[in-house]
């Protein structure tokens, strides 16, 4: 019975002392993998959306609820005031979920860029939704009123040839963004109107 | 003593060099050798958990119960590696996501596991961080030499730099799986005949 008791004791603490020393490695490493993985899939994104931007939006980030969900929200600072947001939806490809940043102007309500991030199209095909410039500045400088919806289904945007349905899932994604931006603005605007103020 | 320290670390260069001597870890031998870059990475990665937890098993060994001594240094090698895991995470991102998943597979290396139930087990600290710096660096150096062939041949560089210029028409066999068996096998060849004079 004794030696019962000192194989589980020994395994308890090797295991207690192990879990506490990985929790605390954790805790400290968290905020600096979030800020890598930012960097490493959506930053190059980011960064072609936000072209000109005196600060890093990965760095100037924030949280709001939306629904059940957090939105990462980026800031972009132009000519010194904090002018431009994006933020992130998903839409439904041809091979699975389609990420897409959408880059707003705050004070126009226009769409100042979007980029792919994250996709599973097939390549050389619906992976050029992500790759060819002409599809992605299609959107540029329009209104967040607009019901984004490629040609074929009677909307305003030139679907990539031969990847209707990447297109569309592309922008069911942006329509899903602006229409969180929508909803969000009043705490965008409170918060943008905080920082660095 | 300092004599056995330096026999012990020695070993682990030549004598018992983990995939070509002992043919022990093989898996991500295989897997990571694609690049010079990627094989010291992950040699990185060995050394240190190797080490940490040759010198922890070491300190402990006459508290660990002789019955549950394979759950106890699997406990610790985990939680080394999920230090290792989280590290990179956060300072080398790209190269994590390039090892994936053979980071957390040096868990179940056999090379941790033997060290640990061979060596450390019934060996002093000293002696024990001799062996695990020892096998450790063998392992990288036996990786790296790997990875030079079947970079220098798969994609006519070393460490990403051009070694033959633009004319060179890359062997991609020796960058897929059944290259890296070729190539193992030839220097396992190679290091028998050696030894043999």
């Amino acid at each position: 019975m004794r030696d019962m008791l000192k194989l589980f004791l020994a395994v308890t603490i090797f295991s207690a002392v192990s879990g506490g020393l990985l929790s605390l490695v954790r805790s400290s490493t968290q905020a600096r993998i979030e800020y890598q993985q930012l960097k490493f899939v959506k930053g190059p994104t980011l960064k072609e959306i936000m072209k000109g931007c005196q600060n890093d939006p990965i760095v100037d980030r924030f949280k709001l609820k939306f629904g059940k969900s957090n939105k990462t929200i980026f800031i972009g600072v132009f000519n010194g005031k904090p002018k431009a947001i994006a933020l992130e939806a998903f839409g439904k490809g041809f091979g699975g979920e389609i990420g897409v940043i959408v880059g707003i102007d705050v004070e126009t309500d226009k769409i100042i860029g979007i980029g792919v991030t994250t996709h599973h199209e097939t390549p050389g095909v619906g992976s050029r939704a992500k790759t060819d410039p002409s599809f992605r500045e299609q959107f540029k400088g329009l209104s967040v009123a607009t019901s984004f919806k490629v040609k074929a289904d009677g909307g305003q945007i030139d679907a990539v040839t031969g990847a209707t349905i990447s297109s569309r899932g592309v922008c069911s994604a942006v329509n899903d963004a602006v229409q969180a931006y929508k909803k969000l603005k009043p705490e965008i605007l409170k918060k943008l109107r905080s920082f660095r103020s | 003593m300092a004599k056995g320290v330096i026999h012990e670390f020695v070993k682990g260069l030549w004598e018992e060099v983990p995939p070509f001597r002992l043919v022990l870890g093989l898996c991500p031998t295989l897997a990571v050798t694609k690049t010079v870059e990627n094989a010291i990475g992950m040699g990185v990665a060995v050394i240190f958990v190797l080490t940490c937890s040759n010198v922890i098993i070491s300190f402990l060994r006459n508290l660990i119960p002789k019955q549950v001594r394979i759950a106890c240094f699997i406990v610790v090698i985990a939680t080394f590696v999920t230090i290792v895991e989280l590290v990179m995470q956060a300072f080398t991102y790209p190269l994590y996501l390039k090892l994936g998943i053979f980071i957390p597979l040096i868990v179940v290396n056999c090379i941790l596991l033997g060290r640990a139930e061979a060596f450390a087990s019934k060996n002093g600290v000293l002696l024990s961080l001799a062996d695990g710096l020892g096998i450790g660096i063998g392992y990288t150096l036996a990786l790296s030499a790997l990875a030079s062939f079947r970079e220098i041949l798969g994609y006519g560089t070393f460490y990403h730099i051009s070694v033959f210029g633009p004319s060179f028409k890359p062997f991609s066999f020796m960058v897929k799986a059944p290259g890296a068996f070729v190539c193992l096998g030839l220097m396992l060849c190679i290091m028998n005949m050696l030894k043999k004079k």
